[in-house]
């Protein structure tokens, strides 16, 4: 069986053979390529990045293509201003399509806060070709030179003429069919120059939102939809043994499968569909594990096999041991965070639909390109036949990320003949999706008796490498991670590794400042090698109104305050907090003051969202969120004992946020939530003289 | 809209915004499975099926009630609201546009139960200060942590002319 060209995934099609206009008309169309891994070695010929294409219609709209998705952190909107940017249009004349794997660049995933400096700089790039090449017909049109045309809300004129000598975008693509590569001098408009970009927007598809007509995958219900449903193990490394399905099979219109490890029914309504799953008799052997009273020996105990992991840190510069041997001040301490859930408010959703062959799939992934050749291995089909949509996703925080559920109800779509969803129950999504890694980090740290740093051992296992560099100037330092085995399954999540290490190394800082009785703002300016990082440093103790004075015991016995800095993912922060420790030890936060800093500020509501957000979504990491585990099984799959932060727990945030406009943008969904647990931790100290070592400092409401 | 063809049930007639509808009083049907699974307002949510986040959050005869928890038999005889249901025509429920003048949603999902949970507080206190929202609101969850955008639109919804939980006039 051949697929028609036209149908073929525009990525595994050379940019010269897509079918760009077939698919959305006459035009212009600008494309920059994908980088994908060299299958001979990760990174070789430079990094991968996603590609981009933009195309300008008869109709004058332009539609810009990403292989980036929107789960809920604002990029469809600051990705469409850089385009209309570059094209002087409103807002409301670009139109963003992301995460379709038919039609998108290629692209390996949206995390890591990519999205911005690299799909908003490969956008912006492309609509900045786009426009010379508008320039360039406007030009031949008007009969004048490109320099003296001028572009604004979608028309070109001649600078400076009446009215008259000015054509629409529209006009000048009309019976065009014309593909240009991005060449390599084209300059976008430097940020300091934006009139689109950079501004108040309102964020694009807000009235679905308050109308309730914005269709999530878990909205989305194709006629003859069947509603499935997976048997799913009850503990961490279960193996099911028998199966029996007949009851399950003896339902009206149930269809039940079971190939592998994959056992799953699918019926005409979601009651069905649940009394189906209940029907399946099942044997499970299961085998002793860790728990979590035992955790933290069990992952020093276990260290993995590095090698196939590629997020591993090495790092020497000096000579670290003999420099701890020698300091007049060593401290050595030991910090640690526990697993914690994602929590999207629209759990795990897939609705499967096969066509003569072919297969669709909509998803809320956070890696659609990834997906589409999971399913296409554990199918058998070659990837041109299966395509993935992201439609809008409730939420993902780097939980949304595999493709197991997809492959689950592309096999019961296949054995119904029928489109099939499965949505995650709350419970199945907090015992089936993976977590946020537990992190032991020891420190080892010397200091001159001014307590000036000399020495920096920094040992992170289980978290990963992020932030765990420092941004401090110590001469000799030392700095490795190692993941373990872990007894639960653990993967991405928004700012991981950051906040595990940023938590350890921030808490340390001010240990070593309470130690030689230093400022706590003052001893971290002292050390500092990042200008951009102490600007905010600086703006948020003035924020905040910071004093100078050593920290605890602060002048007020119970309140206290505490700040922390972080670098990474190219953005800056830095967290104060206030406290109070009640004399019945219940903590509250009082206030929070966050800056940060990510270059030039695209869409600034959204980054102030993003911030506002971020420093919320760690309050729960940093002070009550924790998975209990025991044997393989997860003790608190609710809502009802997992807690969350809710609208009690959220004090008087204050967002300081410096626009660098000199600087590329990079991204803000992560970085802001870093230093927002060491803040607090600090804060404690200040106030009780307590210092808490372990997230979250305060599980059940009350310091230890 | 059809009834359900489940015989040995009793069946009865839901109205939701405004209109009559036919359902089956099957006890293990709550009004979030009716609301979005029989008559398709999908714009309910489903989060937790426990009551715990305030998504599936309609209003009951104005009053906001979480639609997982809520058995359909309950509510035979009485007014359910939906999401869907609160605007008249083109012209947003003014909660519905301070929500979107605040720039109020991130992803958006909690969003639907939020806007009725502050319709239903506005109509029994049509100007609440920051705590008495706060204690109202605090069984709907935004993991997103759009907490302080929300606070700022049920404020701004408080300061609109006119009762805001009337609706437009």
């Amino acid at each position: 069986m051949t697929t028609p060209r036209a149908a073929l995934p525009f990525d595994l099609l050379t940019p010269t053979e897509r079918p760009f206009f077939e698919r959305f008309g006459d035009g212009l169309v600008v494309v920059l390529p994908a980088r994908r891994p060299d299958p001979n070695g990760w990174g070789r010929g430079g990094p991968p990045h996603g590609g981009a294409w933009v195309h300008v219609g008869e109709d004058g709209k332009v539609r810009a293509f990403t292989g980036k998705v929107e789960v809920g952190q604002g990029t469809r909107t600051a990705l469409s201003l850089l385009v209309a940017e570059e094209l002087s249009l409103s807002l409301a004349t670009v139109e963003l399509t992301m995460g379709d794997t038919n039609v998108s660049p290629w692209d390996m995933g949206t995390f890591g806060s990519r999205s911005m400096p690299d799909a908003g700089e490969h956008l912006r790039t492309t609509a900045a070709a786009a426009r010379a090449v508008v320039l360039e017909l406007a030009a031949a049109r008007l009969g004048v030179a490109p320099g003296t045309i001028e572009l604004s809300e979608g028309r070109a004129r001649v600078r400076g003429a009446s009215g008259a000598r000015s054509v629409g975008y529209g006009d000048l693509v009309k019976g065009l069919r014309r593909v240009e590569m991005v060449p390599p001098s084209t300059r976008p408009v430097p940020p300091p120059e934006w009139t689109v970009a950079g501004r108040p927007t309102p964020a694009v598809g807000g009235r679905d939102v308050v109308t309730g007509a914005r269709q999530y995958t878990s909205d989305l219900h194709p006629p003859g939809m069947l509603h499935g449903r997976l048997l799913l193990p009850p503990s961490f490394g279960a193996k099911l043994r028998h199966v029996d399905l007949s009851a399950a099979l003896a339902l009206p219109g149930v269809t039940a499968v079971h190939e592998g490890d994959l056992v799953g029914v699918a019926a005409p309504d979601l009651l069905t569909a649940r009394a189906a799953l209940k029907s399946v008799r099942a044997e499970w052997a299961t085998y002793p594990q860790p728990s979590e009273r035992e955790i933290v020996e069990y992952l020093r105990q276990h260290p993995a096999e590095g090698e196939d992991f590629w997020d591993v840190l090495h790092e020497k510069v000096g000579d670290v041991t003999a420099a701890l041997a020698s300091a007049p001040i060593a401290l050595h301490e030991t910090y640690t965070t526990a697993y914690i859930a994602h929590v999207p408010m629209e759990t795990h959703a897939v609705l499967a639909s096969w066509e003569e062959g072919r297969l669709t799939v909509w998803m809320g992934s956070q890696t659609p390109f990834r997906a589409r050749d999971a399913l296409s291995d554990a199918l058998g089909i070659p990837p041109s036949q299966v395509r993935v949509v992201v439609p809008p996703t409730g939420s993902g925080f780097g939980g949304k990320h595999a493709a197991d559920l997809a492959v689950g109800a592309a096999r019961l779509a296949q054995a119904s003949g029928h489109p099939v969803r499965i949505v995650y129950t709350r419970k199945e999504e907090f015992t089936q999706a993976y977590f946020r890694p537990m992190a032991v980090i020891d420190i080892w740290s010397g200091a001159e008796n001014d307590g000036t740093l000399t020495a920096w051992q920094f040992n992170d296992l289980n978290a990963g490498s992020a932030a765990a560099r420092l941004p401090y100037k110590v001469p000799h330092q030392k700095i490795d991670n190692q993941p373990a085995d872990s007894p639960l399954a653990q993967a991405s999540y928004r700012a991981l590794a950051a906040t595990a290490n940023n938590f350890a190394r921030e808490s340390h800082m001010d240990e070593l400042a309470a130690r030689v009785g230093a400022d706590p703002v003052e001893y971290r300016l002292r050390h500092l090698a990042d200008d951009r990082l102490a600007a905010v440093l600086r703006a948020v103790a003035e924020r905040a109104g910071w004093l100078a004075r050593p920290a605890s015991p602060g002048p007020h016995p119970g309140r206290g305050r505490g700040i922390a800095v972080g670098l990474e993912k190219g953005g800056r922060v830095a967290t104060f907090a206030e406290v109070e420790v009640h004399p019945d030890r219940r903590l509250e936060v009082v206030r929070i003051v966050t800056g940060f800093e990510c270059g030039a500020i695209v869409h600034p509501a959204n980054l102030r969202s993003q911030v506002e957000g971020g420093t919320i979504m760690a309050l729960g990491g940093a002070l009550f969120e924790v998975i209990h585990f025991e044997n393989g099984r997860i003790l608190n799959p609710k809502l009802s004992e997992y807690r969350v932060p809710r609208f009690h727990d959220v004090p008087p945030i204050d967002v300081v946020l410096l626009d660098r406009r000199d600087l590329p943008s990079q991204g803000g969904g992560e970085t802001p939530l870093i230093a927002v647990a060491p803040a607090i931790a600090n804060a404690i100290y200040d106030a009780s003289g307590k210092r808490l070592r372990s997230l979250p400092l305060a599980p059940d409401g009350t310091i230890p | 809209m059809t009834a359900p063809e489940t015989s040995n049930h009793a069946t009865s007639v839901l109205r939701v915004n405004g209109a009559d509808h036919p359902v089956s009083l099957q006890r293990e049907r709550s009004l979030l499975y009716v609301l979005r699974e029989e008559l398709g307002l999908t714009g309910t949510k489903y989060g937790c099926g426990e009551g715990e986040c305030g998504a599936c959050k309609v209003l009951v005869d104005g009053v906001a009630v979480r639609s997982c928890t809520t058995s359909v038999g309950e509510v035979v005889g009485r007014s359910v609201t939906t999401i869907e249901g609160l605007a008249q025509g083109d012209r947003l429920h003014p909660v519905q546009q301070a929500f979107l003048d605040a720039g109020a949603f991130q992803c958006g999902f909690c969003i639907p139960g939020m806007i009725l949970a502050a319709v239903s507080l506005l109509d029994r206190n049509p100007h609440p200060n920051k705590n008495e929202i706060r204690a109202a609101m605090d069984g709907n969850v935004c993991r997103c942590g759009g907490y302080l955008r929300i606070l700022d639109a049920v404020q701004r919804a408080s300061r609109l002319p006119g009762d805001p939980a009337e609706g437009p006039p």
